[in-house]
């Protein structure tokens, strides 16, 4: 195993004050470069809050959140991210909206007048492998929920990130286009490898994507099970008719239900 | 379809075309004095005769208002984008402008002739005090509906407060503010007419005053519609600069003075 990318040690973070709720509890885990790892977990869990400790837009109360072996200690500047909504400006076109980061991160943002033409190029290409090719120059509303969401994924990816940190983003998505943006996703990241985060409540959806699955549960929000898995790559969405992957899942299943039954004992 | 829309685009004359040949009949039947209600025929003839005399009166208080105007405008912005992109500044300033702006706005204008004398001052200044608020309210609300998921996009890409003002909160409260910019321009004419009504010796205002005093209703009725006219072009000239600027919130197209 390459060296963590990521590394989150004893973290945890309550919100409002001392006597807020706990959020996360003693999150430990451990994300190698490269690597691509799913949070699964009922909602409320405190998955979002990981995901915004690992970017540094939310700092631990205690414990330690390090990226590329550096402390966090405020936002990134180079993380991609995409949620569940996807958040278009609806005054730029698609293209002005997937080339976004661009404006903003270095060394794009300093030569955006003087490569402009080459970095259109390079947000057409990707439009075009997430299905997209020819709708760089519509506006937002001029697309569906699936489109955009796909652009979306776009503007997260335009400018490279090692770091790709995805909250549900296909949540709101019907089940095919789901399926067809998983196989963009796994291709894209074979392709580039970034690490990525991705949160999600499908709990095929994150053994079919990712090599490590970590279930998180509720009150307080704490990492209760690991779960490595090594399917072949490409995974090929045949594989979620396999045994071992309907096991795998139903493991994961058990363990969320098990962790639930125990807090509500607890409570 | 196009030919129904310009149809419709006529309706607004239509109407004012048919309330004007009541309104005459009305007067002609019940034969109410012209120094009550004049015919709306001898309110135009009256415009038209006097119209070298009214004219310059027109322009001082279109100047006014458009001067008015633009200081709301800066004060208006700069408030609102103060109040939309700080707590602090909203919890603290907010009550304030609410309370200013609950204020009538005639009472000001003695206190302004108190400061600067009868004339062009006050009228400039009522018209900006009564104007900046709704761009105030409008700018602030524009820049506060920012998606904290794109806010904490641009953040995580290393975006500072300037650059999600810049990118994503002016540009998102750009509607807004053209919206704001119809109403205000309006109001803006009704402080700049108050103010010459009661301190000034030009303007709009002032002549209605003088033909009030006089008993020519007739002119102070054509003073009154020339206002009405001065204000419906503003309001176009806006609505027209905000499908220019802000046309991505409006998704259709076309030119839209027909759309409001």
């Amino acid at each position: 195993m390459s060296e963590p990318f990521i590394r989150f040690d004893e973290v945890s973070l309550r919100y409002g004050g001392r006597d807020g709720t706990l959020a996360v509890a003693g999150a430990t885990l451990d994300i190698p470069k490269g690597g691509f790892v799913s949070i699964v977990g009922p909602s409320g869990c405190g998955k979002s809050t990981l995901l915004k400790m690992a970017s540094g837009l939310v700092r631990a109360s205690s414990g330690k959140v390090t990226v590329g072996g550096k402390a966090v200690t405020g936002p990134l500047g180079f993380v991609g991210m995409a949620f569940q909504n996807p958040t278009p400006l609806p005054w730029y076109s698609v293209l002005d909206n997937v080339m976004l980061p661009l404006r903003i991160v270095e060394p794009y943002r300093s030569s955006f007048r003087a490569k402009r033409d080459e970095y259109v190029a390079k947000a057409e290409a990707l439009l075009e492998v997430v299905g997209l090719k020819g709708f760089g120059d519509r506006k937002p509303w001029q697309l569906s929920g699936g489109m955009l969401q796909r652009a979306s994924l776009c503007r997260a990816l335009i400018h490279e990130p090692a770091l790709l940190l995805l909250d549900e983003p296909f949540g709101a998505l019907d089940a095919f286009t789901r399926e067809e943006l998983w196989a963009v996703l796994q291709e894209l990241w074979l392709a580039r490898r970034p690490t990525v985060m991705l949160i999600t409540h499908d709990l095929a959806e994150s053994v079919l994507l990712s090599e490590t699955v970590y279930v998180m549960c509720a009150r307080p929000g704490r990492i209760v099970h690991r779960e490595d898995v090594s399917f072949a790559r490409p995974r090929r969405l045949d594989v979620m008719y396999e045994p071992a992957f309907v096991e795998l899942v139903h493991r994961l299943r058990t363990k969320i239900g098990d962790a639930r039954t125990e807090g509500l004992r607890a409570a | 379809m196009p030919a129904n829309r310009y149809l419709i685009k006529l309706f607004p004359i239509a109407f004012v075309v048919i309330i004007f040949v009541l309104w005459e009949l009305l007067v002609l039947w019940t034969g109410i004095k012209s120094v009550i209600l004049p015919r709306p025929s001898a309110v135009i003839y009256e415009l038209v005769t006097r119209f070298p005399l009214i004219w310059p009166h027109a322009v001082q208080t279109l100047y006014t208002t458009l001067v008015g105007f633009a200081g709301a405008i800066v004060v208006g912005v700069l408030l609102g984008a103060l109040i939309g992109s700080s707590r602090i500044a909203y919890e603290a300033f907010y009550p304030v402008l609410v309370g200013f702006s609950s204020i009538p706005k005639v009472a000001v204008v003695p206190i302004f002739v108190l400061w600067f004398g009868v004339g062009t001052v006050p009228a400039i200044l009522t018209s900006l005090v009564i104007s900046f608020f709704p761009i105030v309210v409008n700018v602030a609300t524009g820049l506060a509906t920012t998606e904290p998921e794109l806010e904490d996009v641009l953040r995580a890409l290393g975006a500072k407060k300037r650059d999600i003002l810049f990118r994503v909160g002016l540009p998102r409260a750009m509607p807004y503010f053209f919206a704001s910019l119809k109403i205000s321009v309006t109001l803006a004419f009704v402080g700049t007419v108050l103010s010459e009504t009661v301190a000034a010796n030009k303007g709009i205002g002032n002549v209605m005053m003088v033909a009030s005093a006089n008993y020519e209703t007739a002119l102070a009725f054509g003073a009154l519609l020339l206002l009405a006219v001065m204000g419906v072009i503003l309001y176009g000239v806006f609505a027209l600069l905000e499908t220019r600027f802000a046309g991505w919130a409006q998704r259709k197209g076309d030119l839209a003075l027909q759309t409001h």
